[in-house]
């Protein structure tokens, strides 16, 4: 069978389907990359006061938010497994407990920038105006790097979501799962990048 | 390149197994622990164990939850671009900033 | 996708009525040569908008005492012409147009591999262009930053530059997912028997091209959004108030932008390579030069970003390691140069329109890339930086270089897109206006600038008065010529001659099928067996 008979007339290439996933997720890789470029320049700029910076912030929340995210990768990895195999009310129930963790981790995330906002440590705020100039930056990238990673969760949610309603209705199916394979893709380098800011911010201190 | 001889539907794609995947989640939760533990070190150690355990987590979600193992060398290629990107970026930013 | 077959004289794109007819057939169809056209149509337009700033800017240096328009109006002005040239014309450029048209074809494929993201990366580059005519209109009059949005003045300009500069981040979705499309084509739906190597050169261009717009716009979409954030919420990053830096948006700036520069020029030596070989008659010189020069121009021309600031207080070490690396990329871009003339050597030279505006290119490209390789010398470029000089400088890359370039790749593939044949003698008549008007407007600009008339200035000393009438005259040339241009393209769009298949004698696989191709390009899909320029008439090579 060639390519071309396959893509062409079938309409179904799995395996292009997710070279363009890995490709959408390089795009995704290189823009938090950018973050990261402007983080080590900062970092380099003000060491010291990253340290300080690090110290504001709660690491048992951040590394509780850790497990959830690495357990919520494992469920959806389930999720596909089980789907490969036929099961789709146990996919169904894997993504769901997928969804469970990435709102739980929401949830959490919600909590910890109240703290920060309750303490004035946001951009903008009289006091942090107060603070050294690495704190600002400190707290400016923090907020910027974190948010826009939970908005990548909320977006993953939301993408997981129909994917289940999508095994539900029969337009995900045991042979027919590469959609789901590539939703995982996404939920998977949402982990990756969080795995990545929990030394960056939390564990700076 | 290598993709014209490989159609996905010709030999079904290798998993890992329900084992593989379970150990790879507890090696990622004992790594996080351990970067936690390194921290308690001084930021000296800290900085290390942000060089070394945290690639090497990503690694692991790359290699086992993200299937890398089990694809074709053109999505490793794709995803090694990226990443040698990113390390030529920053190299050639801080022979700027690291000279300034 | 329909399933019918249609046995007898299958209609051409252009006629074929799919779910929806008239206009909202053309605004949902995800056939690939429909967005194509869309594409044309859209930029062609953004295109004479930007000329239509240029030429005013140009009047204005015109009237010394400049009572025609304010400075806070001039610079909106050249922040426009740079917005709309760069966003909406070079960068989407051949990719965007001859890429969807040609890229497909070429390969012997029905389509791209994802058709209807093909046709949102065009919605995205629609909707981006809105935001971007919004942002002329609303809040506290249109941005004024230059098209490069700069730090600290982006962030403290009253203008309205959040919702511009959020244009351009809905554009750079439109430039990632075109890229990401083309990649996966490329590689999944290669005619059977055509692997890399077999592959023609302008296809190996918007491989090279795609993987540059996947790698840098992620990182331009990342600056823009903290300068939005910065605007919005003071988060300080780039604010030198609170401890950020404006260098670090330079480079993160110039990481997207340098490369964008060759996102703009790649397509259109791709597009040169496939013209030369067919009006020589002959094979190209050096097929696997030029294609491996491609993937050097997107490789080194990642990395050579910062020499656009080696006034900014980069480090000396810095310095030296870009003025390094600019001068390396100039290779590849030689090694194409050459080929292409070698091309050319003892061939059966086809004297038609097409290659009269790519030798043109290959001419005006030459000059923009050695006053380029000027500016990578570190002391040179102290004296040369923010003068015209860089003005004519870039304006020979993009313009004289994509904008030929894109031209060349008009008329050769015009007849390929509407089936229709246009004057040969109106394309000669238009060329010698937009050639002669446009050295008289730039290589001024080179001259000015090497005495010292500093860019975006909207008033000028006396001693440069002359040079400055010498330059605007010549845009009136030069827009003379783009009107008989695009005005008898237009014309023959609609009253052209009937074209052949093949008016060209060319060889790549885009001739082989009817003028204006059907809808699924191929009755059946061709085998490949050739190298690319396999010319018949090449007897005993």
């Amino acid at each position: 069978m060639s390519t071309e008979s396959q893509a062409a007339h079938v309409h179904r290439d799995d395996f292009g389907a997710k070279l363009g996933m890995w490709l959408f997720l390089v795009t995704e890789i290189n823009l938090f990359g950018g973050l990261f470029v402007a983080y080590s320049y900062m970092r380099h700029k003000y060491p010291a006061d990253f340290h300080h910076g690090g110290a504001e912030l709660n690491a048992t929340l951040g590394v509780t938010n850790t497990i959830v995210l690495l357990t919520s990768s494992l469920t959806v990895v389930l999720a596909i497994m089980a789907i490969q195999e036929g099961r789709r009310a146990a996919s169904r129930a894997y993504l769901a407990a997928t969804i469970g963790l990435g709102l739980t981790f929401l949830v959490i995330k919600t909590f910890e920038w109240s703290a920060k906002f309750h303490h004035g440590l946001y951009p903008s705020a009289p006091h942090l105006a107060t603070l050294p100039h690495g704190e600002q930056i400190f707290f400016g990238l923090y907020f910027t790097m974190t948010g826009l990673h939970g908005l990548h969760v909320l977006i993953g949610i939301s993408v997981l979501t129909v994917m289940a309603r999508m095994i539900g209705s029969g337009k995900i199916s045991q042979d027919k799962n590469v959609t789901l394979e590539n939703g995982g893709l996404y939920w998977h380098l949402v982990d990756v990048i969080w795995i990545f800011l929990l030394p960056l911010f939390y564990l700076a201190a | 390149m290598s993709d014209q001889s490989t159609h996905p539907t010709e030999h079904a794609p290798l998993h890992p197994s329900y084992g593989t995947v379970v150990a790879v989640w507890i090696a990622l939760v004992v790594l996080t622990g351990c970067l936690v533990l390194l921290s308690h070190f001084g930021l000296r150690a800290a900085v290390w164990g942000l060089l070394t355990i945290t690639p090497l987590k990503a690694g692991l979600v790359f290699y086992f939850f993200m299937h890398l193992r089990y694809e074709d060398p053109l999505l490793k290629g794709v995803i090694l671009v990226a990443i040698v990107t990113l390390l030529i970026f920053l190299v050639l930013l801080f022979s700027d900033v690291a000279f300034a | 996708m329909s399933t019918q077959q249609h046995t007898t004289a299958e209609p051409n794109y252009l006629e074929y009525d799919g779910k929806h007819n008239g206009l909202l057939g053309w605004l949902l169809s995800t056939d690939h040569k429909r967005v194509a056209i869309l594409y044309l149509v859209s930029m062609v337009t953004f295109f004479f908008a930007g000329v239509s700033a240029g030429f005013v800017m140009r009047l204005v240096q015109l009237t010394p005492f400049h009572k025609m328009i304010t400075a806070q109006t001039y610079n909106a002005l050249f922040t426009f012409h740079g917005v709309v040239m760069i966003f909406l014309f070079v960068i989407p450029g051949l990719n965007a147009v001859f890429g969807n048209f040609v890229l497909p074809i070429i390969l012997g494929a029905k389509d791209v591999q994802f058709p209807r993201l093909n046709l949102a990366s065009w919605y995205f580059f629609i909707g981006g262009a809105l935001i971007a005519v919004i942002a002329l209109f609303t809040g506290n009059g249109p941005p004024d930053t230059g098209w490069s949005f700069y730090a600290p003045f982006s962030l403290k300009t009253g203008t309205n530059v959040t919702l511009g500069v959020f244009a351009a981040f809905i554009l750079g979705f439109s430039s990632m997912l075109t890229g990401i499309n083309f990649v996966t084509t490329i590689h999944r739906l290669r005619a059977p028997g055509m692997t890399f190597f077999k592959m023609p050169l302008f296809p190996w261009a918007v491989y090279a091209t795609s993987w540059m717009q996947i790698l840098a716009t992620p990182v331009l979409a990342v600056t823009l959004l903290l300068v939005i954030l910065e605007r919005l919420f003071g988060i300080g990053i780039f604010d030198p108030a609170k401890g950020g830096d404006p260098v670090l948006y330079q480079h993160m700036f110039w990481i997207y932008s340098h490369p964008a520069v060759y996102i703009m020029i790649l397509p259109a030596m791709g597009a040169i390579s496939e013209i030369l070989p067919t009006f020589a008659q002959r094979t190209i010189f050096g097929y696997k030069a030029i294609a491996f020069s491609s993937i050097a121009i997107a490789g080194f021309g990642s990395l050579v970003w910062a020499h656009h600031m080696f006034t900014s207080g980069m480090s000396d070490f810095g310095n030296m390691i870009f003025s390094l690396l600019t001068m390396v990329v100039a290779v590849p871009s030689a090694i194409k140069v050459f080929n292409w003339v070698a091309t050319l050597y003892k061939g059966s030279i086809n004297f038609q329109p097409p290659l009269l505006y790519a030798l043109s290119f290959i001419f005006l490209f030459c000059i923009g890339g050695m006053t380029g390789v000027w500016q990578g010398a570190l002391a040179l470029d102290i004296h040369l930086h923010d003068t015209y000089f860089i003005v004519g400088h870039f304006h020979y890359v993009m313009f004289g270089g994509t904008g030929f370039a894109f031209f060349a790749a008009l008329v050769y593939w015009f007849p390929k897109m509407f089936g229709r044949m246009y004057s040969n003698t109106a394309m000669y008549v238009a060329w010698f206006p937009m050639f002669i008007g446009f050295n008289m407007l730039y290589f001024t600009m080179l001259i000015l600038g090497m005495q010292g008339m500093p860019r975006r200035y909207y008033a000028h000393l006396p001693q440069y008065h002359l040079a400055h009438v010498v330059a605007t005259v010549g845009s009136w040339i030069m827009i003379s010529g783009l009107l008989i241009f695009f005005g008898s393209l237009l014309h023959a769009v609609f009253r052209g001659k009937k074209a052949g298949s093949n008016p060209w004698h060319a060889v790549t696989l885009e001739w082989s099928v009817p003028s204006p191709p059907p809808v699924e390009n191929f009755d059946e899909v061709p085998t490949v067996t050739h190298e690319p320029y396999h010319f018949a008439k090449e007897a005993g090579s």
